[in-house]
Parts: structure tokens; sequence; C-alpha cells
């Protein structure tokens, strides 16, 4: 009815009390700015997680052997030589919505070049592995499945190897040997940087899958199978579908591996962040209830120091209502400014943070939304408190009051 | 004509303490437009009380109280905020001023809770003009402490003219200012029931009643006497007798 008086008289009130209301204000500001900065610094570390994992490839599902135990002891994961390249190829033939595969090999060695030596991965893959991976050669080409069927001795190489190995650039058409054996390399990966786990993913050598089990490992078992399923909607029943038909190749053994896709390892890498962020956001929330308990206390205060102006008030007509609503904005619009002014403190703060400490910095609108809508709620809940008791004053009482 | 103000046999009794105390025992009373009417009692004579129930800031216990032909000894909490905003304006002895508030929005107060909304234009206005009333236009932008006592008094009657209510209720008035002030706001009361407006005093100075056409005398919570002012004093007189006075003195001591 008189609403919008109302306000009017409570943007008076406020500016009245102009240092009072800043200092009102001022838990509010604080415990918005702590939210949004802490949100925004969780927020930035599992996006920076979530940017690695991505790095692993897209809708990528990974096969490792099953354990391996020996007279009733038992090792982990992958320890046991069961995966094959019949295993790789049959996942190829016979699943759908597979647009790539690659059997894949791993060994340390010694790599010599151009006079230099360099210890480094050796990496067993099919064709398909820059594509898989995401991975794009940045010079020359990927071999072939020709190379992968002649056991050709061919490599592709990562950016960390080419600096070692060739300082000079010109790195193509080179010959690297691994154990005494030469290898040609026809392509350069583009640099990657480090994983997940800290690795520099670009300190590595990449050949056929068939050249690193005859010539440079030689055992007859590969380390892994990446599969690379069509789409993010189909990677579910891919997993499945792999899971199924090397159950069924293995005839009713014990199954000896294990099937894992990038959503399982996104979400075991973005676990702690998720929980870190959660934890620093809800102490926050705590300064931002001590923020709105500074509002009932200054609201209480303002009430009784008052009296006389809601005395007055009531004396020349104003209802119980008008009072109580008076005071309500006034703590809402206390709370709500306070909002305003911790968010952009907030951003602003955690900006500074990243600047100083590099750290990921990611500010979501969703926060900065709950943020506002929080605080004006907790300036509606601390405020109604003292602002009921501000309109159930008696008038003569108040204007009798000293 | 109908009276402004008729009380029919009002009481008002307290029961909050151990012993209920009967402040006001059957006040019969017609107050008729036009009329300025000085209420007068020692303290605890009940004075404060017949005020309040005729402000409509409290109820009676019994008895009648008609407002401008509105039974308003039954209404609610609202209904009487309702009933004090549009026909009664209070003056207070503090003056009772919003602290930090211009003169200007100190008068738009009362219209801010009227039923009828005001657009912010015809409030300045309306507030501009009754501030004119009182002679203080030339400060509708000055803060209350940045006024004289008889100056915030003016505006305090200016605030009560805002929504030209029916009767004017001053309680004592002039109980906070020096005597020359005091002629002062008399002249503002005497100059405002010249243009009819209504006018109900608190007063515990005999002189100041003096000012006033009816003088109506509380004892232990009864009317005892209920007479017209003889000699009524006139404030422009008054002042200038004050101001001759001044004047000779000034001469004696130079």
């Amino acid at each position: 009815m008189r609403g919008f008086n109302t306000i009017k008289v409570a943007l008076r009130a406020l500016r009245r009390n102009t240092m009072r209301s800043i200092l009102t204000a001022l838990g509010i500001i604080i415990g918005v700015a702590a939210v949004i900065a802490m949100v925004s610094i969780g927020n930035g570390a599992k996006a920076d997680v979530e940017a690695k994992v991505a790095s692993l490839g897209e809708n990528v599902i990974t096969v490792f052997p099953g354990s391996f135990s020996s007279a009733g002891m038992r090792s982990g994961w992958g320890s046991a030589s069961t995966l094959t390249v019949d295993d790789a190829d049959a996942i190829k033939r016979e699943v759908a919505n597979v647009i790539g595969v690659t059997a894949e090999m791993r060994d340390r060695a010694q790599v010599l070049a151009n006079g230099l030596n360099w210890n480094t991965q050796i990496m067993g893959e099919s064709p398909d592995y820059p594509s898989i991976r995401s991975w794009p050669i940045s010079d020359g080409t990927m071999f072939t499945d020709q190379d992968v069927r002649s056991v050709g001795k061919v490599a592709v190489i990562g950016k960390t190897v080419a600096d070692q190995l060739f300082p000079d650039g010109n790195v193509i058409g080179q010959t690297i040997r691994i154990r005494n054996i030469p290898f040609k390399i026809v392509g350069m990966l583009a640099a990657k940087g480090f994983n997940l786990f800290g690795q520099d993913q670009d300190d590595t050598v990449v050949i056929p899958y068939t050249s690193h089990m005859k010539r440079i490992a030689r055992r007859p078992n590969i380390n892994s199978i990446l599969v690379q399923a069509a789409s993010a909607e189909t990677i579910d029943k891919v997993q499945q579908d792999i899971t199924d038909l090397l159950t069924q190749r293995r005839k009713g053994r014990e199954p000896d591996f294990t099937v894992r896709n990038q959503v399982e390892f996104a979400e075991m890498a973005t676990a702690t962040s998720k929980t870190m962020t959660m934890l620093l956001g809800a102490i926050a929330s705590v300064s931002l209830v001590v923020g709105g308990i500074g509002i009932m206390n200054i609201m209480l205060v303002s009430v009784t120091e008052r009296t006389r102006e809601i005395g007055i008030r009531l004396a020349v007509g104003a209802h119980g209502q008008d009072v109580l609503l008076q005071f309500l904005i006034e703590a809402v619009i206390l709370s709500s400014l306070g909002g305003v002014i911790g968010i952009l403190l907030g951003v602003g703060g955690s900006e500074l943070v990243s600047m100083k400490t590099g750290w990921p910095i990611l500010v979501s609108s969703s926060s900065v939304i709950v943020a506002v809508a929080f605080s004006a709620a907790v300036g509606m809940f601390f405020g109604y408190y003292p602002a009921r008791k501000a309109a159930q004053l008696d008038p003569i009482e108040a204007l009798r009051y000293e | 004509m109908a009276p402004v103000v008729k009380i029919e046999e009002i009481h008002k009794i307290y029961e909050s303490g151990e012993i209920p105390v009967h402040a006001v025992r059957g006040v019969s009373l017609d107050i008729h437009r036009g009329e300025f009417v000085a209420l007068m009692g020692a303290s605890g004579s009940g004075k404060s009380t017949l005020m309040n129930l005729l402000g409509c800031l409290d109820r009676p216990t019994r008895g009648r109280y008609l407002l401008d032909g509105i039974d308003v000894s039954k209404l609610d909490r609202n209904e009487l905020a309702d009933i004090r905003n549009q026909k009664i304006g209070f003056v207070f002895q503090g003056f009772n001023l919003l602290a930090r508030t211009t003169a200007l929005e100190n008068t738009e107060l009362p219209m801010m809770y009227g039923q009828r909304r005001h657009s912010a234009r015809e409030m300045r206005q309306r507030a501009l003009h009754s501030l004119e009333i009182v002679g203080l236009s030339e400060r509708a932008d000055h803060f209350p402490n940045q006024l004289s006592g008889g100056q915030q008094q003016r505006v305090a009657i200016a605030r009560a003219l805002a929504n030209e209510p029916e009767i004017l209720l001053a309680d004592e008035p002039t109980g906070n200012l020096d005597s020359k002030t005091s002629v002062e706001v008399m002249g503002v009361f005497q100059k405002l029931n010249d243009q009819g407006i209504t006018i109900i005093m608190v007063t515990h100075e005999l002189d100041i009643a003096h000012y006033c056409r009816r003088n109506l005398i509380l004892r232990d919570g009864r009317l005892v006497r209920d007479e017209l002012v003889a000699n009524r004093l006139l404030a422009d007189v008054e002042m200038k007798k004050l101001k001759e006075a001044e004047a000779a003195a000034k001469l004696t001591t130079g």
C-alpha cells in the first residue's frame, strides 16, 4: 500500500547514519567476499584438473590387464600379462561406436642420436594414437598401418625428446637409436605439457606397437588398450560392450582385466578439489551468518536508540506494519548492499590472488547469484526480530522514552 | 453545529500495577470547531492521560469519544493510527523532530502514512505551504540542530498542519522554551486559531493558558473548572511589551 514511501523512509534512515550503515554491512561484505573468493579458487583448481583430464583425450576408455597372483601373493592392477593384441583387434572389429583403438606398449629406454643420449618413455601405439589422445602432429606425419604391419623402424617423437637430442631443430628424417636399433623420425608431436600426475607428456618416443613388441620389449602381451568412443553418449555402452567382449573371449575364466572410462578418472581427480571447495565455502558461510548476527545486533540497538522516532511515526499515523517494513527494508538494503560490495571485493580479491600466486581462478555466476540471494535472506531473517520489536512499541511509551 | 470533540463520561483505569490507577474518572466535554482550549492541572491530575485519550493514542476504559462524529473509543490499533493521521495534528513539548532530517522532510512525515497517496512533488508543495504558515519556508532545508528552539517548535507545528487535521493537540508546547520564544509560539497558535483551526493545549503555566480562549482545570481525574478566558492575552501585544522592556533595559545599562 505505502511500500514506495516506506522504501524512501528506509533509505533516508540509512543515509542519516552512513557510518553505522557501512560498518553494519561490513560483516556481510566480508562474508560474501570470502565465499566468492573461496569458491572461485576452488572452482579454478577444479577446472584446472578437468582440463588436465581432458588432455588424456576425448571419450577415451582404457583397458588394463588384471592383477597377477603367484603363490598367494597378489600384485596390483596391471601386473598380469594377459592383455593381447588380439584383444585390441577384437575390440576394433566387434564393438560398435568405436572410432579408434590402440594397443599400448610402454618401456623406458636410452635413446641415442646426434652424439647425444636421453632416457625416455618408449610407447608402442597404433596410428590412431594422436587422434585418441587429441594430440596433433606438429611436424611430419604419423606412421601408418603399413608401418605397423611391417614392424617398421619409424618413430614419432615428443617435444622434450626433440629438444634434448636435436638442439638445432631439424628433426624429421633424422635417425635415433633405441637399444641400438635405428628408427627413422617421421613426425613430431605438438607440445602437450604435464599430465595430472605431474609427468612431462612430451618426454616420449612413439613407435608402432608391433615394432615395440618385437624389437624393444620382446614380450607378447601389451600394457593397455586405449579405445575412443564415438561420443560422450555412447561411452557407457562401449565400455559395457568391451567388458562383455573380453569376458566372452576369456571363456569363463576369472576376468583378468579392468575397463575404466575417462569420466571415472575425472571424478577421481576432481574429488579432492571438490571437497576443498565445499570445506572452504562452508567456513566462509559461517562468516556470512556472523555478519547476519551483526546486522541483527545493530538493528536491535538501532530500534532502542530510535524509540522516539518510532513513537513519532506511530503518533502521526504509521501502522505497526509500516514500521516493521521500514526496519526490515533497512536490514535487507544493508545486507544486499553488503552482498554487492562483497561480490566486487571477492572477485577483485580472487583476481589479485590469481595474479600473485598464479593459481587458476574461476568466478561462477551461480556463486554470485547464491551469495546475493543468501545475503538478502540473511538481512530478512536477522532483521525480522528487531523490526517486529519496533512495530510492537506503544506510541505513548515510545514518545516518553528518553 | 455538532462539536468536533465530544466525550461522554470517559474513564481510564490502568491495571498494570498492583493497585489499579483510576487516572480519568468520568469526564464529559464538548469542544466546538474554532475553539482554543487550555487543559490545566497539577501533575497526577490526569491531564496527560486525557490528552492521550483525546489524541487517540490510547483507548478509554469506559465512556464514549466522538471525534468529528466518529466513535473512536472502540477502534483498533491501525484504525486509531489512521484517525491520528487524518484528524489530529500533534505538537510535543520536546518538539520530537527527526534528527538529521530537514525541516521539509520532517513536515512531510504525516503525508508518508496517509491513506491517500501523494506524489513526491505534491508532498513537497504541501509541506512548503505548512512551513510558510508558520513563517519558516526560508528554512525548509535546515536540519533541526541548525534551528532555534522556537523554530524547531514551529517546524513541529508545520508538521502537525501537514494533513490539514480537524484538531491540533499541543502537549506543553512551550515547556522547553524561554518566555520570549513562548510568546512567539503562542502567537503562531493564535494566528492559526484566528484562521479557524481548533486547538487543544495542555499546559501548567497559567500565563500561557491566558493566550487561549477557554480554560479547563482537571483535578484527580475530574474536570473541576471550565471557563472562558476573560482578559485574553494577545501575543502581538505581549511581544511588543517584551521588546519595549528589553529596549528600556538596554537604555538603563547603556
